[in-house]
């Protein structure tokens, strides 16, 4: 896919696009939850950004409303140097929902991305084929990255290490 | 082990000493450690068994990934509660009797992770013979480890099972 410019993204998602910043060449667009996977296979199948980098979400308890951002970096693979784009798509949930459609069905690779930050961030991916804990056992019932969450706080832990004694599971 | 060579006629020696004595001579000298390495520890543990400071020198001979033939525990890593009951089953497959090492300040105290996942000492569900303290301790502070092992079994030993 050559000629591709960041003008013609803009133009392409203009209807999706709530907002969209600049740090450092590098572009951030704010998009509505709903069509995130609307908008993820635009830029996967019309624009090139085959690559899904990284999928993760930001607790901002106490600094603003709504409380989790889901975030998406993606890569294009360029013919030129210069057409190497990343870009960054930031979709904001609210606690009460906190719940967003899984982008499986676009990259199988998100599978286990979406897991951890279910188990991090106990936010739901709608769709998801396996939404396990990934990392914490799964009797756990805490979302440890959650920022009301005391990082100290090892009783949660201690309980699924007493009932795996006890029961002879892991 | 009390040695006692008499001379006979024909000129060969007999000894007296004690089963248990035997028995804690063959132990400590030929110690089977399970290598437990779930982080940077670890890596100190694999150069400590080869060859540069090669611990088969002091009688730890094979490592074995197998608790069935094993009877020193080497736990080095940060131990998870999640891991930990792991831990707690392997050492519970190694045949009596056995000892364990805490190698490392993440298995004697949680080292630099108070976090909400780490054990914080692996005392909390091992009974541990021999703490190395260290972020991660040099290999030569496992030898002394060994070693130090090797003298409880000499001086307490441990029952015939
Ligand atoms: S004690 Fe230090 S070197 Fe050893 S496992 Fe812990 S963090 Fe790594």
């Amino acid at each position: 896919m050559s000629n591709f410019s960041l003008e013609q993204l803009n133009g392409r998602l203009e209807s999706y696009i709530k907002s969209s910043s600049e740090f450092r060449g590098e572009t951030t667009y704010f998009v509505a939850p709903a069509k995130i996977v609307e908008i993820l296979k635009i830029l996967k199948e019309e624009f090139g950004f085959t690559y899904l980098v990284d999928l993760t979400a930001v607790d901002f308890l106490g600094i603003k409303t709504p409380r989790f951002e889901i975030v998406y970096y993606l890569h294009r693979f360029g013919e030129e140097y210069d057409e190497n784009i990343r870009v960054r798509i930031k979709a904001q949930i609210t606690e009460e929902n906190a719940a967003i459609d899984s982008v499986t069905s676009i990259w199988i690779g998100a599978d286990w991305l979406e897991r951890e930050v279910f188990d991090m961030f106990g936010i739901v991916f709608k769709g998801h084929p396996d939404l396990r804990r990934i990392l914490m056992p799964e009797d756990y019932d805490e979302y440890p990255l959650r920022k009301d969450f005391d990082v100290r706080n090892r009783e949660p832990s201690k309980k699924s290490f007493q009932k795996a004694l006890r029961e002879g599971g892991y | 082990m009390g040695i006692n060579a008499a001379p006979t006629a024909g000129g060969e020696g007999f000894l007296t000493t004690t089963v248990n004595s035997v028995a804690n001579w063959g132990r400590k000298n030929s110690l089977w450690p399970m290598p437990f390495g779930t982080a940077c520890c670890a890596i100190e543990m694999m150069g400590a068994l080869a060859s540069r400071f090669d611990l088969s020198r002091f009688g730890a001979e094979v490592a074995r990934f197998s608790p069935r033939q094993a009877d020193l525990m080497i736990v080095s890593g940060t131990i998870t509660y999640k891991m930990a009951s792991v831990c707690r089953k392997i050492y519970e497959q190694m045949p009596e009797p056995k000892w364990v090492i805490a190698m490392g300040s993440c298995t004697c105290g949680g080292g630099p992770f108070d976090s909400y996942a780490v054990v914080q000492g692996i005392d909390e569900f091992l009974p541990v013979d021999v703490y190395i303290g260290g972020c991660p301790p040099r290999p030569e502070a496992l030898i002394d480890a060994v070693i130090k092992i090797q003298k409880k079994i000499d001086i307490e030993g441990a029952p015939i099972v």
